[in-house]
């Protein structure tokens, strides 16, 4: 009995040893970080060099929330996310769509989609600054076709708000168009051609069938690209700071994220506190919206 | 026979409509695959642009009549190129293969080995996949801070190593490799990381492969955590340099040497992806996302 | 709705390494169904019989050859616009509709003229349910109904449109074998009752034989035999044709016409006029054997299996193809089990003789 118990403890033992370093690894920079950005995110006045604080409360939220850099920032994520995951999401289908009702080429513009995937956002990102760009010497690729189409030069990256973010939203979709193809092409070619085929010899145009067969037969991947969609773009940061450089709130283009590094680091940093108040705000955020998203794909998506 | 006459616009019309919807759809394919390709392309023939041919050029040209390679150089000795690529292919290896070991070894726990409060732990670990990077940036940042580990390899490499996700997957892998073989091993003696090493690992290959890529292409993407713990320039990775080279390098204008710049760093991914393009894409389906 | 097939061909374009060139999977057809009748399309996998199919409904498009369907040419025209109603293999009910949404559905692709009131519909889509005898199921999903229910629903769904033309595919090869004995009488009622020319494909003879008015044997994309499924058994052209059909299959042996006699073995069977002297085979269906102690074949006896009504009769011959002689006697036949061989006298209308060669039939005379 006794020998039994020895035994199995020597097994549960060697378990723990093969999950050891992981469990340092997780423990120390994910699960104590995670209970401690609530503690920064209520102490008040935190002084990173003394490591003190004056007090606990909710000052470090009424301050993230009365900053107007916050406020612009918050402004253009909503505006990034309401642009950019409806757009992306429908475009990735309407190709995706696409390339499943063809044969050749087919994996060709398979391969080539997926390429923004596997680039450094911030490389690419200031290829689309130069293309976008207007300098004293050049108008820049874009407002030169603009001009063919006779329209004006605008400064995309210098220039007007909506300019702006309009180049931030195209960046936005061009990066996150890969992954949403290569997942719908998946679910699409998935669907039995049964089911195509029968509703084909009874009579259904093909606009039907798409409404009727295939988007329900592909919404549990639609509603789980939205719902990552979200997240996502909530989260932007790096996109825009290809495109503007890393003061954002200088150039009016600050997302959530970006502030909450900006406080942490940089020009304006060194607060932790209001840092962690604006990531935690952030995380509410994302998941009320994933919330309310679950809701009503409950309600909407047929799963099998 | 006017019934016939009928069948045949009704075929007619139905050959048309195919037709033409077969061109609409090669239109759109084309027109993304050149949006997503042009970039691609524009920084390839800017960096082969002289300094002074693209300047002069108030309407950029579409081709250049005479390419020079000397961009690259400049790339190389003017800001430290050569530097910031060296470190992140050590952060990136260095990266990757502290996460293999942690990765495989807990996989393995999870899936093989059999201890006491197996279920629970496993439990707390798929819950933590839900937790956002932003959430834990920030204590992350003070403790390196604090541990006067910031412009060191260490300070980059620890807090980048987890990945709960990995874990998961090669879990899922690891359980189904036969007991038998478990069994059968156990009775000649072999040691449990022996097994590990000389039948897991093996007969998984192909998921190894895939986190070892999605991993690589993540370590060599990565802007936020560097950027928060390097100032100097001598630990600072590709991603981070860009950003460098943008804002301070070269002058603000030689803008064929920054392209030039972006292309050397953008290669070895794009040659990765060119090799292992099938394996990169099933494994990014299996639930990669994007960093 | 007659439907007429004109030198009706399909090849395929062959694929991988292995298969060079091209595959025909439908060579040359040309017959035609009579209104309103049940016809099974039967032959082994790989026949061609389910690409005949895709022909009929449009889903494939033939490499040369016509189709009609009454007087109209429909070779051209695309699925949709056929107007055929098909029940696949595997069903395809859509998973996400409920049974009535199911039925319903091909009503809702009906445009001008033809479009009905959502009370028209729902009449309709009651009409069709009845006919298969699901109206109490229609507000379940497919995945909650048996197979047999689905396969009701699947019926109900391609006759809610009175289709011109009816097609099956393997329509009973996913049930069990209960309801399969069911679920043809049913099909059988339901062409009956609406007199829609419906067509049918399986690999099994004794469906095919048991419920349709015309059957259709088919081998690598050739049409064998076309006829009442009697009339095909008794009378079959060619050796594949009364191999498949029947079951027990036919018995199979080497044989010899030999001065107007039939031998198996050194047997002399049965007087064979008509034809000259030649290898052959020589096929015996089970009913065919009459024990007789002074019969002409004589066979090792190996075993009986009784049935109740008819006895089975396992016994040996070196000539047999098979690796058993079966013969389906009557009770009343006292057998000697302990005996070692059994002889039997054959009936002439049950005994078919083939070419060594091409295993076409050579009709004799046993006058």
């Amino acid at each position: 009995m006794t020998k039994g118990k020895l035994k199995m403890d020597k097994k549960s033992m060697k378990g723990w040893l093969y999950l050891l370093p992981a469990i340092l690894f997780l423990g120390f920079f994910m699960v104590y970080p995670l209970i401690d950005v609530f503690i920064y995110s209520f102490e008040e006045g935190y002084n990173s060099a003394s490591q003190t604080y004056y007090g606990v409360g909710l000052y470090n939220y009424s301050y993230v929330l009365h900053d107007p850099y916050f406020l612009q920032a918050v402004k253009n994520t909503f505006i990034l996310v309401a642009v950019t995951v409806p757009v992306s999401t429908g475009l990735a289908l309407l190709i995706s769509v696409g390339l499943n009702s063809i044969r050749p080429l087919k994996e060709l513009y398979q391969t080539i989609y997926f390429l923004p995937y596997v680039t450094n956002t911030l490389a690419v990102g200031l290829v689309f600054m130069i293309l976008f760009k207007r300098t004293p010497y050049t108008d820049g690729f874009v407002n030169l076709m603009l001009h063919w189409f006779g329209a004006g030069p605008v400064d995309f990256i210098d220039g007007p708000y909506a300019a702006k973010m309009f180049v931030l939203c195209l960046y936005t979709v061009w990066v996150v168009m890969p992954f949403k193809i290569l997942i719908f092409t998946g679910a699409l070619a998935s669907v039995n051609q049964d089911y195509y085929n029968a509703a084909k010899v009874d009579g259904t145009s093909r606009f039907r069938i798409f409404m009727r067969i295939t988007l329900p037969m592909i919404s549990p991947t639609l509603f789980y690209l939205i719902i990552t969609g979200f997240i996502g773009a909530f989260k932007a940061y790096s996109d825009s700071v290809a495109l503007f450089g890393t003061d954002l709130n200088a150039a009016g283009m600050n997302t959530i994220v970006g502030y909450v590094y900006d406080m942490l680091y940089g020009n304006g940093g060194g607060y932790p506190s209001y840092a962690s108040a604006a990531a935690i705000i952030l995380f509410a955020i994302v998941l009320t919206i994933t919330c309310i998203n679950l809701l009503i794909s409950d309600k909407h998506v047929y799963y099998s | 026979m006017e019934k016939h006459v009928d069948f045949e616009k009704i075929e007619k019309s139905d050959r048309t409509k195919k037709r033409v919807l077969k061109i609409i759809t090669y239109a759109l394919l084309t027109f993304w695959a050149l949006v997503v390709l042009f970039p691609f392309y524009w920084m390839v023939l800017t960096s082969l642009k002289s300094y002074s041919a693209y300047n002069s050029e108030y309407i950029p040209q579409l081709f250049t009549a005479s390419p020079t390679l000397q961009n690259y150089a400049d790339a190389f000795t003017a800001v430290p190129l050569a530097r910031y690529f060296g470190n992140t292919v050590i952060f990136t290896l260095a990266t990757t293969a502290v996460m293999l070991v942690v990765t495989v070894l807990a996989a393995y726990a999870f899936a093989r080995l059999n201890f006491r409060g197996k279920n629970v732990a496993f439990t707390v670990f798929l819950s933590l996949m839900m937790i956002p990077n932003e959430l834990v940036v920030i204590t992350n940042f003070v403790t390196v801070t604090n541990l006067d580990m910031r412009n060191t390899f260490l300070g980059l490499i620890l807090p980048s190593v987890t990945s709960v996700f990995y874990i998961y997957l090669l879990k899922e892998n690891f359980e189904q490799v036969p007991d038998q073989l478990y069994y059968a091993a156990k009775v000649d003696g072999t040691s449990d990381l022996k097994y590990l090493w000389k039948v897991m690992i093996p007969i998984c290959r192909p998921t190894i492969i895939t986190i070892t890529i999605l991993k690589v292409i993540e370590c060599w993407n990565s802007y936020v955590w560097p950027r928060l713990i390097t100032d100097d320039e001598a630990y600072f990775l590709v991603s981070n340099g860009i950003q460098e080279i943008r804002e301070n390098g070269f002058g603000r204008e030689n803008i064929p040497a920054m392209m030039a710049a972006v292309v050397v760093i953008s290669v070895p991914l794009i040659l990765l992806f060119l090799v292992f393009h099938k394996k990169i894409m099933t494994g990014v389906s299996r639930g990669g996302t994007k960093g | 709705m007659k439907v007429v097939f004109e030198h009706l061909t399909k090849k395929f374009p062959g694929r991988g390494r292995k298969a060079r060139g091209e595959v025909i999977a439908v060579n040359d057809f040309s017959f035609e169904i009579p209104d309103g009748k049940l016809i099974g399309l039967l032959g082994p996998s790989g026949c061609g019989k389910s690409t005949t199919l895709n022909l009929l409904c449009g889903l494939l498009k033939p490499t040369s050859g016509r189709i009609f369907f009454g007087e109209d040419d429909v070779t051209e025209l695309p699925a949709e616009k056929r107007g055929v109603g098909m029940v696949f293999q595997n069903y395809a009910l859509y998973p996400h509709l409920t049974v009535r949404q199911n039925i319903i559905f091909p009503l809702q692709n009906l445009k001008g003229a033809d479009r009905l009131s959502k009370a028209q519909m729902a009449q309709k889509a009651y009409e069709a349910a009845k006919l298969v005898q699901i109206e109490e199921l229609m507000d379940r999903k497919p995945s909650e109904l048996s197979g047999g229910q689905q396969q009701r629903v699947a019926i109900a769904r391609a006759l809610v449109k009175m289709p011109r033309v009816l097609l099956m595919d393997e329509p009973l090869s996913n049930l069990d074998a209960r309801l399969r004995l069911q679920t043809r009488e049913e099909i059988r009622r339901i062409q009956r009752e609406t007199k829609i020319t419906t067509i049918f494909v399986t690999h099994d003879q004794e469906e095919a034989m048991s419920i349709s008015d015309m059957i259709v044997v088919m081998k690598d994309g050739v049409i064998q035999q076309i006829g009442k499924p009697q009339e095909v058994y008794d009378d079959p052209v060619n050796l594949f044709v009364a191999k498949f059909l029947g079951t027990p299959p036919i018995n199979v042996f080497d044989g010899e016409i030999r001065e107007g006699w039939l031998y198996i073995g050194a047997d002399a069977v049965l007087p064979a006029k008509g034809v000259s002297d030649q290898q052959v085979f020589v096929g015996i269906r089970p009913e065919g054997f009459i024990p007789k102690e002074q019969g002409a074949l004589a066979c090792r006896l190996r075993g009986v299996e009784v049935m109740g009504r008819d006895i089975s009769v396992v016994s040996a011959h070196e000539a047999c193809e098979n690796s058993a002689v079966r013969s389906i006697i009557s009770a009343e036949n006292r057998i000697d089990m302990e005996a070692e061989k059994i002889r039997f006298d054959l009936k002439p209308g049950k005994v078919f003789v083939f070419e060594k060669e091409t295993g076409k039939r050579l009709c004799f005379s046993a006058e």
